[in-house]
């Protein structure tokens, strides 16, 4: 065996870029392989709360306890992904005291810091509150930006040596004489040329060992060796308004039921969720009922939501495991914990472990047992750092520092900027060149886009995610030519034309779930604006015209001669 | 007492408009009230009369508008009012070309395609894509709406017939990062001196020296459309005089000067057809049964009667707020006009981003004498006709028909007002 042992991870979400970070700084020779973008399953779905334990208190408190934990390392390690907005445990007089008491005694039995305060003094902390709001339990809970999270675990690992391959898909695990010893991968055409790596083809990856960190996809990669990895998804909706109407985290203090939270997250503020299984992770109905229920049930929170302006929604799926001997009927009895199932010891196949369940405020934690779980294998004799060392973005700096003068950015751009990009804020928007603003809804500016497309090649999903372009209240609808553009001449115009349409598509999506009233008549210009005046939805270039045939000017000599026929060139 | 007049206007876009010049031609008394700005500023000011039917992209407008069905706002006026409503834009309004034939012009757009469109204004007629001049298209470093190099890779891809490169220059002078499109068009305008080089030379002169050096062979230069506001015509003159060239400008998204300058040509023609017309006071409410005594317009914090004897309702769709929804439904906010629309809300949009919509074309029911109709077909009040976007059930960015449709329905209904009038 190599002194450096090769591992693949499998799954580009916050468990595997957290593992890959992990295994990577400890020295092992780590390849992280992702069929969309990074979070492009259930990390980039979630409603971005950074728990404080207070919400597993009552039910699971080993989660409770895990989760205070990793709420602070992740303060201390990734200070600019995080937004500490506070939390509360609301009640109103349908709720049961009981339960309001058994929480309490919950967060005190987890070591989660948590203090009673009245109706009146929740509602001085969110004017918006219900009236009838009688008492809250305040938390620590935050917010946490999963992209921004987990874009700087790949950077990490990447900066370790590890090798980051997105929109490369497994095909097959290699099975050689009774033993895992790699992945058949497929590279998507979409893949740039940076941390996308290889753009297309296939490619066999050999590995000393394969972490499977698919979350609800982690059966179909069990499916490959024919392992059964019995994952039940669950899906949960999240309905995203177009302002914050709060500040701070709001749970309904009652036992688990659908639509309970509201996140405060960059400009917006996330609704959620529900709980229901579905048959596979990528295909299951969203459903407007959904939608409604967030709606109206967290207007019994915050009144003002029911005539709120919505901009998306959006489904995530939690990859919920329990043993199979615990048969659980409904998804919510599922456990929150996270199980490692090595499958050596579990079905006699060596060179793989999957890891199962859990949840993203511990995945750093996660990632550490399985680290350990793999070093062990090598007898490497590594610790693990990633609780110390702190994230790329987070390293020493200081948001107070007037960066708004120093790069030629007005307030509230400049602060948003640094906000972003944390202690990285000098490097990218210290470009010494003329920074306009590129999507005014999130205070985007072109030196932030720059830096993103150099990390994501030519995928603009990947330089949303990165940077919130396009994700406010237009919802691209202003901006996406403008990000297209600066794909430009790095990338051709038929890649750059496929990206935009790709973006397009993706920001609709979302949007289909919030079309009534403002977020309908943004719909409405957007539709305009790309149909009547940039006339996207019949592109020549796609569906050629006739030159000829049209007016050639006023008092024109130059009408063109019939033999012109236009035909879509191959560009450039 | 209530302000008076023949037929009141409710609307100040292009149905507005030409439904008052129509009117007030014809003989009537009219006035015109809008409340805010039109949607004319986020339109590129370019006269779209029918672009597509379907996936057929549209020669001849007047040709295709038979293919159309029967239900869509140009089959209830008719081909021949469309042709009649056209020419008297072409009349009123100043500035425009396109009339000398019936055959659809290419245009490209910022965003790298080609269009096609019935009328377009001056500053763009050199840059029409049925002619082989080689074209240099010129972006601005700081101007993010309009990325040059690649509109020419785009345009060359759609299979133009002419060759286009494209240049991002930096503007002359002391512009902000974010400098708004009516500030390049505001110092172009002023012609002011600018530094260069320790000298001061004008704008214009000093933004063509720029230029030159790129032009190598191309016969016309295409701008991004910020070539002025009040002086347009001239700084594009002093531009294709300093480069040897023909010059144009592209249309551009909002804020779009061309929509601004068409605004302001079309509030001089409704200057000149004698109406009355008042801007920045909402239409609030109405009073009658089976016909509108009158609406109530909220000025101030007062509530003002305004009386005529007929109505047109030109307040635009969804994007102007003509049209409005909620999570229940869809309604016209002044009149409570029926508009037709699916009960269930999913079923108001498709998945792909430019499938076919209901919502694109949400809008009141009007037969062909242009009278909002009730869920039942029974006229909504027999003395008040729709104009333009309000009206449904057909969609206008799919099928590049806006202004004319706003345009064909403004005239009818302002015709078919005056003939009304007891």
């Amino acid at each position: 065996m190599a002194s450096t042992p090769r591992i693949v991870v499998v799954g580009g979400g916050s468990t595997g870029a957290g593992v890959a970070r992990d295994l990577a700084m400890r020295g092992a020779d780590v390849t992280l392989v992702e069929q969309g973008n990074l979070t492009h399953g259930t990390t980039g779905r979630m409603h971005g709360l950074l728990h404080s334990g207070g919400r597993y208190a009552v039910s699971d408190q080993k989660s409770a306890r895990e989760c205070i934990e990793e709420n602070r390392v992740l303060r201390d390690i990734a200070s600019h992904c995080v937004e500490m907005t506070g939390g509360m445990f609301v009640k109103r007089p349908e709720d049961s005291d009981s339960y309001f008491e058994e929480k309490l005694q919950g967060c005190a039995d987890c070591d989660i810091p948590a203090e009673v305060i009245s109706g009146e003094r929740a509602r001085e902390r969110e004017p918006h509150l219900a009236t009838d709001v009688d008492k809250a339990i305040s938390v620590p809970d935050g917010a946490v930006d999963p992209f921004r999270l987990v874009v700087a675990n790949a950077a990490s690992a990447q900066e370790h040596g590890a090798r980051i391959e997105t929109h490369s898909k497994v095909t097959d695990l290699l099975v050689e004489s009774g033993e895992i010893v790699g992945v058949e991968v497929e590279h998507g055409a979409k893949s740039g040329d940076r941390v996308h790596g290889v753009q297309s083809g296939r490619e066999t990856i050999r590995a000393d060992h394969v972490v499977n960190a698919t979350g609800a996809w982690a059966g179909r990669i069990g499916d490959m060796a024919d392992l059964d990895v019995a994952v039940r998804p669950s899906k949960g909706v999240m309905t995203i308004m177009n302002v914050r109407q709060v500040d701070t985290v709001i749970n309904r203090c009652r036992p688990k039921g659908d639509a309970d939270i509201i996140v405060p997250h960059e400009t917006t503020a996330i609704l959620g969720t529900t709980d229901e299984e579905v048959e596979d992770p990528e295909d299951y109905p969203e459903e407007q009922w959904e939608v409604d229920q967030m709606i109206e049930t967290l207007s019994e929170l915050v009144p003002m939501l029911a005539d709120a302006r919505s901009i998306r929604s959006f489904w995530g799926v939690r990859p919920l495991y329990e043993p199979p001997e615990v048969g659980s009927e409904d998804p919510t009895d599922i456990t929150r914990d996270y199980f490692l199932l090595d499958h050596e010891e579990r079905d006699g196949l060596p060179g793989m472990t999957t890891i199962v369940g859990g949840k993203f405020t511990t995945y750093r934690m996660m990632g550490e047992e399985i680290a350990d779980h793999v070093v062990s294998k090598f007898g490497m004799d590594a610790d693990c750092r990633t609780a110390d060392v702190s994230l790329p973005g987070s390293e020493e700096f200081s948001v107070l520092r007037d960066y708004m003068d120093e790069f030629g950015l007005r307030s509230p751009i400049g602060r948003r900027s640094v906000e972003r990009l944390g202690s990285r804020a000098e490097e990218v928007l210290g470009t010494g060149e003329p920074n306009p603003v590129l999507c005014n809804c999130e205070g985007v500016t072109r030196a932030e886009v720059r830096d993103a497309i150099s990390q994501a090649g030519a995928d603009l999903n990947g330089t949303r995610i990165r940077t919130r372009a396009s994700m406010g209240n237009c919802q691209g609808g202003f901006c996406i030519h403008r990000l297209a553009g600066e794909l430009h001449p790095e990338f051709d115009e038929a890649t750059v034309r496929d990206s935009w349409d790709d973006l397009l598509q993706e920001r609709w999506k979302g949007q289909r779930h919030a079309l009534w009233g403002n977020q309908l008549q943004q719909a409405m210009i957007n539709y305009a604006l790309h149909a009547t005046t940039q006339n996207r939805d019949h592109d020549p270039a796609t569906q050629p015209v006739d030159f000829a045939a049209f007016d050639s000017g006023p008092g024109s000599d130059r009408r063109l001669g019939s033999d012109t026929v236009g035909e879509a060139a191959d560009g450039d | 007492m209530a302000i008076d007049s023949e037929v009141l206007v409710v609307g100040g876009g292009l149905a507005g408009v030409t439904s008052a010049v129509a009117a007030a031609r014809a003989g009537a008394d009219v006035r015109l009230v809008s409340y805010k700005q039109s949607s004319l500023r986020q339109a590129s000011g370019l006269i779209d009369v029918l672009g597509y039917v379907g996936d057929e992209v549209v020669v001849d407008p007047y040709d295709a508008i038979p293919e159309l069905h029967e239900d869509h706002p140009y089959r209830l006026v008719g081909v021949e009012t469309v042709r009649d409503a056209m020419a008297l834009f072409d009349e009123t309004v100043d500035g425009y070309h396109g009339d000398h034939t019936e055959t659809n012009a290419l245009l490209p757009t910022h965003g790298g395609t080609v269009k096609p469109t019935a009328r377009y204004p001056a500053g763009a007629a050199e840059g029409v894509a049925s002619d082989d001049r080689d074209t240099l298209l010129v972006g601005f470093e700081r101007l993010v709406d309009f990325d040059a190099p690649l509109a020419a890779s785009h345009v060359e891809a759609a299979g133009a017939p002419f060759s286009a490169d494209g240049v991002t220059i930096t503007f002359p002078g002391d512009l902000q990062a974010d400098a708004k499109v009516t500030r390049y068009a505001k110092l172009l305008d002023q012609n002011s001196p600018v530094a260069v080089d320790g000298q001061k030379v004008d704008t214009r002169t000093a933004l063509a020296e720029r230029v030159a050096p790129h032009l190598d062979g191309h016969e016309r230069v295409g701008f991004p459309a910020v070539l002025g506001d009040d002086h347009t015509d001239a700084v594009r003159a002093t531009l294709a005089e300093e480069l040897g060239v023909a010059v144009f400008e592209v249309p551009m998204g909002p804020p779009s000067l061309p929509g601004l300058r068409l605004e302001d040509r079309l509030f001089e023609a409704l200057d000149r057809s004698g109406a009355r017309y008042e801007v920045g006071n909402p239409v609030v409410d109405y009073e009658g049964e089976d016909r509108i005594e009158r609406v109530v317009v909220e000025r101030n914090g007062s509530r003002v009667p305004y009386s005529a004897d007929q109505y047109v309702l030109a307040t635009g769709g969804l994007v102007s707020k003509g049209v409005e929804s909620d999570r229940e439904g869809v309604r016209e906010p002044i009149f409570d006009c029926h508009v037709p629309h699916p009960e269930d809300r999913y079923d108001w949009f498709e998945d792909g981003v430019f499938d076919d919509h209901a919502f694109a074309r949400f809008g009141v029911d009007v037969g062909s004498d242009l009278r909002p109709r009730a869920a039942g077909g029974s006229v909504e009040f027999e003395n008040l006709r729709a104009a333009g976007a309000t009206i449904g059930g057909y969609d206008f960015a799919a099928e590049k028909s806006g202004s004319g449709v706003s345009i064909a329905t403004g005239y009818a209904a302002g015709r078919a007002a005056t003939e009304d009038l007891t």
